[in-house]
This record gives structure tokens, C-alpha cells and sequence, in this order.
């Protein structure tokens, strides 16, 4: 019962985010988007919203953003991180981040959509008169997914601007909205009721209690329903018709303990303290630390004695009083635990926050305090969002905690890397330097050789393909010549003409092989066009990773250092946040259970003198029997 | 005494059926501010997280030895994964176990990094194992080998993984 009560009430709290929710495009382009979506799709929004947000400065940042996978999501991706923004409760990022959405080159539809979200965010924020400016800049096209949630958010602003008229006519159009069904039709009897249109208000509160439907949420606001139109039906004094509305609520529905309440008084004012007995009797079985069954525990003697059965309810009276002491007991004991702080550790307890029921269970923990004294309080906006935002200060402390210690390592890491390379850098930078001073000789011959034999297509030049060879046959040739003609003398002609004939075969050969000279020789400069292209490579990939060895620990001591400050800064400033944050829970909560202490006090005083009452008159009437036998 | 009784449990059941006023005693004014305060601090994390992932990125996985593998789920697919091997050249270098909300999260659209680290530059093996349950309760289990070419800019890979099998993406 209890944990449907406050699922519900998180249920209703939470439908118009899961109504916001960002759908996966059909075909993703971007992973880290996707990854952003997974993280989201978790609930994990600070993961999300901080991938998300370096995706799109990165994509920002980038010379040529159409290039960028990011480009074809960018527009999803500056609405998801709005939405991520607002589930993480970051109201003012979010309104920034959807304003740049609106006032950038956008289509309508985009444009309208943007509008909307951020209406949507100043009525969240309880600024009804912003959000009411933001709906009436939407003109145009609006996307058809949001035509149904937009026409609901802007009667809900009306609504909560004063202009019920408008808003129950725009609820009027909404009644055949599937997604809304029961929300639509509540809210139109309401803001009838509030444009003092009273029957027809009514009449959509009592069609909204018989709306058939197998949904939990749509079951809860029936039943809502149900109890809004009896207690004003009561109170209207109207007991017949009041009865009839309160006996739809379900039995096991989160309403349930007020209607049978509602319902047995509407019995109780006609007089009919026997039916009344019925729901009130039923009431007083539930669990007694819910307002509306101690108050069925007193009721229900209160009955018995209109009934003249004083001694049973003299009885009654006296099982109440022993039980609201018990119970008075149980809340004194959970206001100290408050004041001690067990509260707020239990609050923040990693495995109860693994469960949707968490705030339930955490009564089971030694030292805690009542939380079924603590379930309205906790299902109550500001309550919710105090926690929240204490539940999300604690995860932050965490992250800052685990980060120091990431700076730990990274500076470990980077003192290790220093120690390997430091010493080893220098003998590599030297004998890099002299292969690269090699390397750039032998690519000036290439390039030599290349422009020689281009030079060559043009004027031929059989002398430089020669052979060495050729070439060293030729030299001695001119060394023999010389040799011959020293002090002046002349070759003897026969020796001349061997020498001419050694020459013309040299040039024969060397003329005659040209073209195949020529041809091998281009095929060989290809050869060794691969070989460079290859060394080239081997350079470029030998500069990139000595650079990488000196990035990798150089240059890091600022950013560390400043990421150092920033975490100390934050840490401090997170821990005076959640000091301030807890005290305002812990008041919240010990408010409470002293307001339930009081009634109860009350309660008890009230019982004491009903109780005599009881007995006096059940002797009484005790006496006047014996008298009469 | 009953008429007075009558009167005290009016009032109160009034009481316990309006709309409760919770912990007066703070204001309307005093949560806001406290929230604004707390919206900024997380900002200021924000920006802090943002500036440790570039370090993290840059000082452990630069952009010519990274390698970051993901995985997805086909659109539709309704198959219980239960845990994902990666192996990366022989060696076992990521297993995920998958939860509940993480499945959920793949199956409306979601996409996991489920692995990041460092490899040369040249071909290197993938291996890729799933275990899972079908729509019908039969057990699944499948292994899928891949090559992976890592080249100088960061290596992003896709797999996509369905009831019947596993798609490798180059990306």
C-alpha cells in the first residue's frame, strides 16, 4: 500500500519528464550521441549531460562542422542536452542552452519545439507569467509528436495564470487525447470549478472517476478525482451524492484511507452511524501512523456511542489512547534521530538507492526515523526536490573525491613515463640526427637524379648512363693519352687508332643501350621511390611517436594543478551546500513528525475526555438496567 | 461532549483531507536560492568533468594509439543480452555484464563504450563473444571475429549485435 502510495506520487511527479523524453534517431551517425542517449536512457544525467556537452564544443570547435558525424544529430543533440539539463534540475542551463536553440537559424517546427521546452521550464520553475510569454511566441508549424503535450502545457499555464476560461476551453479540444486521458478531463473540471462554472466542473470530475483503463497513473487521478468531487460534496453538505463519489475510490489505491474517511462521515452527518461504521471500521485495521486511520480510531467509538454501545466504545477509546501513546513515543524517538543526523545518512545510503522504494524501507534501518509519519512530506515538491538536490550534492562530493584521487595516479603516471623516457630520449635524439641528416642527402641526390633525368627527355645525354665501368675504362683511355704524349711528343698512329677505336666502341655501347639505359634507369628511380616513400613514412611515424613520448609527461604540471584548485574549490563549496541542504531536510522532516506529534497530543486529550465520557455513561446505563429489572 | 467530540474530528478530517502545508517554516524564497546555488556548483563540476575527460583522453588513450570500442543493439531487438567478452589480439580486454536499466538503455537507442584503450597502427584481431537468452528462453551464445585496422587518427568501432548475430561497423 505504502509503496504504491509513493510510487504513485513520484509516478505523477515524474510524467511530464517522461513525457520529455529524447528518442534515439533512427539512424545514429554519432556514437558518442549514443553514448550520451545510453547514459540518459539510465538516468544518469551528469555522465550524459558532460558527453553531451563535449561532443557539441568539440563539434563547435571544429574548422568544417559539416564534416563531423555530430553534424547530422546537432539539432537533436542541443535539445537532449536541454532535456538532460532540466532532469538533472539544472533549470537555468537548460533555458540557456534551448534560448540559443530558438534564436538560431532553426525551422519553424525546431524553433516551436525549443519554445515550447522552455515554457515548459519556467512552469516547472512555478514562473507562470514567463512561461505564459514563451507559449505565445509559438506561430506556425509545430511538430505533430509535441501538438497534444503543448496544447496541455498551455491550458495548464492559463490555468495557472487565472485565465481559466482559456484553459478549459483548450482542455475541451484535449478531450479525445488518449495520452492525457483522465489528466485532461481532472483538469478541465477543475478550471471550470475555478471559472465558477460549478455543475459542469463537477460533471468532468465525476466523468473523470469513471473513466475505465488498466493504467496506474490514469487509475490515480480517477481515484484524485473522486476524492476532490466527495470532500467538496461533503462539504457542499450534499452527504448522499458525496458517499456515492467516495465509495469508487479503490480500496488499495493511494487515495484510498481519505475516501473511506470521506465516506464514513457522509454516513456519520445523515445520521447513519451504523453504515458509517462500515468504511471506518475498515480504516481502523490499516496502519495506524496515517492521519486518516488514527482519526478512524477515534471515529469508530465515536460511533459505537452514538449507538448507545458506550461500554465498547469506552473500550475503543482506551485501545486508541494506548496505541497514540505508542505512537507519540515512536515520533519522539524518530525526532532525535532527525536532530542526530541518522536521517540524512539513511538518506544517503548507496543500496537503498538502488530501489524505487527506498524512502520506505529506510524505517527498517536501526536508528532512522518513522518514514511512514514522513511519506506526504516526502512526496511533496519542495521535500523532493531538497532531496534531490541533496542526493545529487553527495554524488558530486563522490566524483570530486574519486577525481583527486585520478590526479594521484595521473601524476604517478606521468613521474613513471618521465623516469623511463628522460634518460633514453637523448641517445635516440642523437642518433636520429644522424640518420636524418642522411636521409635528407640521399633524398637531394634523388631529387637531383630525378631532375637530371627529366632534363634528358628533352636533351639526351647518353654520357650520364654510363657504367662505372665505362666510365673507369674511359679515364684510363685519357690517362693512357696523356701518358703517350708527356714532354710533348705525338701518339705513335697505330696506337692512335686503338685508342680512337676503344673510344668509339665505349660511345657505341653507350649510345646504341641509351633508350634501354634510359628506361631501366627510370624504373630503378621508381624502385627507390617506393624505398623513400617508405622512409618517409617510417620518419613520420618515428617524429609522432617521440612527440608522443615527450606529451606524454611534459606540459600537464599547470593543468593538473589547476584542475587541483578547481576540485578543492568545488569540494568546499559542495560540502557548505550540502550542510545548508541537509539542515533544511532535517527541518523539513522534524516539522512534520512535530505537526503529527501535535495532532496527535491532541488526539490523546480529546480521547481522554471521550473515554470518560464512555464510562460514565455505560455505567449509567448499566445502573438505569438494573433499576428497570 | 459527543457534539464537541464531533466538532475536533470535523475540523481535523478537513484538515486531512485539504492540501497540507509541509515545514512552513522554511520559505519558498530560501529553497530557491539554495537551488540556484546548487544549479551553479553543478555547473562548475560539469566544467570540471569536461576538462578531466579531455586529460584523461589526451594522457591515456591519445588520439594515434586510441581504440574505443561500442556496442548497440538492433532496432526492435528484443533478446535478454546477458554479457559481452571483448578480446583484442588474443587477450581478454573487457567483459560486461549487463543490468536490467543498462539493457533498456540499448534497446531504446542507446549506445555503450565498452571499451577504451591503446593499439599500434596496423591490423589487429577482435573478437567478440555475447550471451544471451531469446525472446523464447533458449540460451544464445555467440563469437565473432573481426579485423580492426588502426590507422594514425582514433579507432572507432560498432558492434551492432542481434538475436541471430553480430555486425562489425567500421567507423
Amino acid at each position: 500500500m505504502y509503496r504504491l502510495i509513493v510510487s504513485l506520487i513520484f509516478l505523477m511527479f515524474s510524467v511530464s519528464s517522461v513525457l520529455a523524453g529524447v528518442s534515439a534517431p533512427k539512424e545514429l551517425k554519432d556514437l558518442y550521441f549514443g553514448e550520451a542517449l545510453y547514459d540518459a536512457y539510465q538516468g544518469d544525467w551528469f555522465d550524459a549531460i558532460s558527453r553531451l556537452d563535449t561532443e557539441l564544443a568539440q563539434h563547435y570547435g571544429l574548422d568544417d562542422p559539416k564534416r563531423d558525424t555530430l553534424y547530422y544529430h546537432v539539432n537533436q543533440a542541443e535539445f537532449a542536452v536541454g532535456d538532460f539539463e532540466l532532469a538533472y534540475r539544472m533549470h537555468l542551463r537548460a533555458g540557456r542552452a534551448i534560448k540559443a536553440v530558438i534564436e538560431g537559424n532553426v525551422s519553424e517546427p525546431v524553433r516551436n519545439e525549443a519554445i515550447f521546452r522552455l515554457a515548459r521550464i519556467y512552469f516547472q520553475k512555478n514562473e507562470p507569467a514567463n512561461a505564459l510569454y514563451a507559449v505565445k511566441r509559438i506561430r506556425g508549424a509545430v511538430p505533430p509528436n509535441i501538438r497534444d503535450d503543448l496544447a496541455f502545457l498551455r491550458a495548464q499555464i492559463f490555468m495557472a495564470n487565472g485565465q481559466f476560461a482559456k484553459s478549459a476551453s483548450i482542455l475541451k479540444d484535449l478531450q479525445g487525447a488518449k495520452s492525457l486521458e483522465g489528466f485532461s478531463t481532472y483538469n478541465l473540471g477543475i478550471a471550470l470549478l475555478k471559472e465558477g462554472k460549478k455543475v459542469e466542473g463537477c460533471q468532468y470530475l465525476d466523468r473523470t472517476g469513471q473513466i475505465k483503463s488498466k493504467d496506474d497513473l490514469t487509475l490515480a487521478i480517477r481515484d484524485k478525482s473522486d476524492l476532490v468531487l466527495g470532500t467538496k460534496l461533503l462539504k457542499e453538505k450534499k452527504f448522499e451524492a458525496a458517499k456515492q463519489v467516495l465509495d469508487r475510490v479503490r480500496l488499495k489505491g493511494p487515495f484510498s484511507n481519505r475516501a473511506l474517511l470521506g465516506s464514513g462521515w457522509a454516513d456519520a452527518f445523515e445520521g447513519r452511524f451504523k453504515r458509517a461504521l462500515v468504511p471506518w471500521s475498515l480504516l481502523a485495521t490499516r496502519d495506524v501512523t496515517d492521519a486518516s486511520v488514527q482519526e478512524a480510531m477515534i471515529a469508530v467509538p465515536y460511533a459505537y456511542g452514538k449507538l448507545n454501545v458506550y461500554s465498547k466504545a469506552a473500550v475503543m477509546y482506551n485501545s486508541a489512547l494506548k496505541k497514540f501513546g505508542t505512537e507519540i513515543d515512536k515520533l519522539d524517538a524518530s525526532i532525535k534521530s532527525v536532530r542526530e543526523g541518522y536521517f540524512l545518512k539513511a538518506l544517503v545510503r548507496e543500496e537503498l538507492k538502488q530501489d524505487a522504494d527506498w524512502v520506505v524501507k529506510l524505517r527498517k534501518l536501526p536508528q532512522t526515523p518513522e518514514t511512514y509519519y514522513l511519506l506526504e512530506l516526502m512526496a511533496s515538491h519542495n521535500f523532493q526536490e531538497s532531496l534531490k538536490n541533496y542526493l545529487d550534492l553527495e554524488e558530486l562530493r563522490k566524483k570530486l573525491e574519486t577525481w583527486n584521487g585520478d590526479l594521484d595516479a595521473f601524476e604517478d603516471i606521468i613521474e613513471k613515463r618521465r623516469a623511463y623516457y628522460q634518460p633514453l630520449l637523448p641517445a635516440i635524439d642523437r642518433e636520429f640526427r644522424r640518420l636524418d641528416s642522411q636521409m635528407r642527402l640521399r633524398l637531394e641526390q634523388r631529387n637531383r637524379i630525378q631532375k637530371r633525368l627529366k632534363n634528358m627527355l628533352v636533351v639526351p645525354r647518353p654520357d650520364y648512363l654510363a657504367t662505372t665501368k665505362e666510365r673507369v675504362i674511359s679515364e684510363q683511355i685519357t690517362q693512357l693519352e696523356q701518358h703517350l704524349t708527356t714532354g710533348g711528343s705525338s701518339v705513335p698512329d697505330g696506337i692512335k687508332t686503338r685508342i680512337e677505336r676503344l673510344r668509339g666502341v665505349l660511345k657505341w655501347n653507350i649510345y646504341t643501350q641509351y633508350d634501354r639505359r634510359l628506361t631501366e634507369t627510370y624504373e630503378h628511380l621508381r624502385d627507390l621511390n617506393h624505398e623513400v616513400d617508405r622512409l618517409k613514412r617510417q620518419y613520420t611515424a618515428f617524429v609522432r611517436t617521440r612527440q608522443a613520448a615527450t606529451q606524454s609527461y611534459e606540459g600537464y604540471d599547470d593543468v593538473i594543478r589547476r584542475q587541483r584548485f578547481l576540485i578543492r574549490e568545488a569540494r568546499e563549496k559542495v560540502g557548505e551546500l550540502m550542510a545548508r541542504q541537509g539542515r533544511m531536510l532535517e527541518s523539513m522532516a522534524e516539522n512534520e513528525l512535530n505537526k503529527r506529534r501535535r495532532r496527535l497530543a491532541e488526539f490523546q486529550i480529546k480521547v481522554r475526555f471521550a473515554m470518560a465520557d464512555s464510562y460514565d455513561r455505560a455505567i449509567r446505563a448499566q445502573a438505569q438496567e438494573k433499576m428497570e429489572r | 461532549m459527543f457534539c464537541w467530540l464531533r466538532g475536533a474530528i470535523i475540523g481535523i478530517s478537513v484538515l486531512v483531507l485539504s492540501f497540507a502545508a509541509y515545514a512552513q517554516e522554511i520559505s519558498k524564497e530560501q529553497i530557491k536560492g539554495l537551488d540556484e546555488q546548487v544549479q551553479e556548483i553543478k555547473s562548475d563540476v560539469l566544467s570540471i568533468a569536461a576538462n578531466l575527460n579531455q586529460l584523461e583522453e589526451k594522457l591515456l588513450y591519445p588520439s594515434n594509439t586510441q581504440v574505443a570500442v561500442f556496442v548497440s543493439l538492433v532496432t526492435g531487438e528484443t533478446f535478454r543480452l546477458d554479457s559481452v567478452d571483448i578480446q583484442l589480439d588474443g587477450k581478454p580486454v573487457t567483459h560486461h555484464i549487463y543490468t536490467f536499466k543498462e539493457l533498456q538503455a540499448l534497446q531504446k537507442g542507446g549506445v555503450q563504450r565498452i571499451y577504451t584503450g591503446n593499439i599500434r597502427t596496423g591490423d589487429h584481431d577482435l573478437q567478440v563473444s555475447v550471451l544471451g537468452k531469446s525472446a523464447g528462453g533458449t540460451d544464445l551464445q555467440n563469437t565473432k571475429r573481426f579485423k580492426v585496422n588502426k590507422g594514425i587518427g582514433p579507432k572507432i568501432v560498432e558492434v551492432s549485435l542481434t538475436a541471430q548475430g553480430i555486425t562489425f561497423k567500421d567507423r
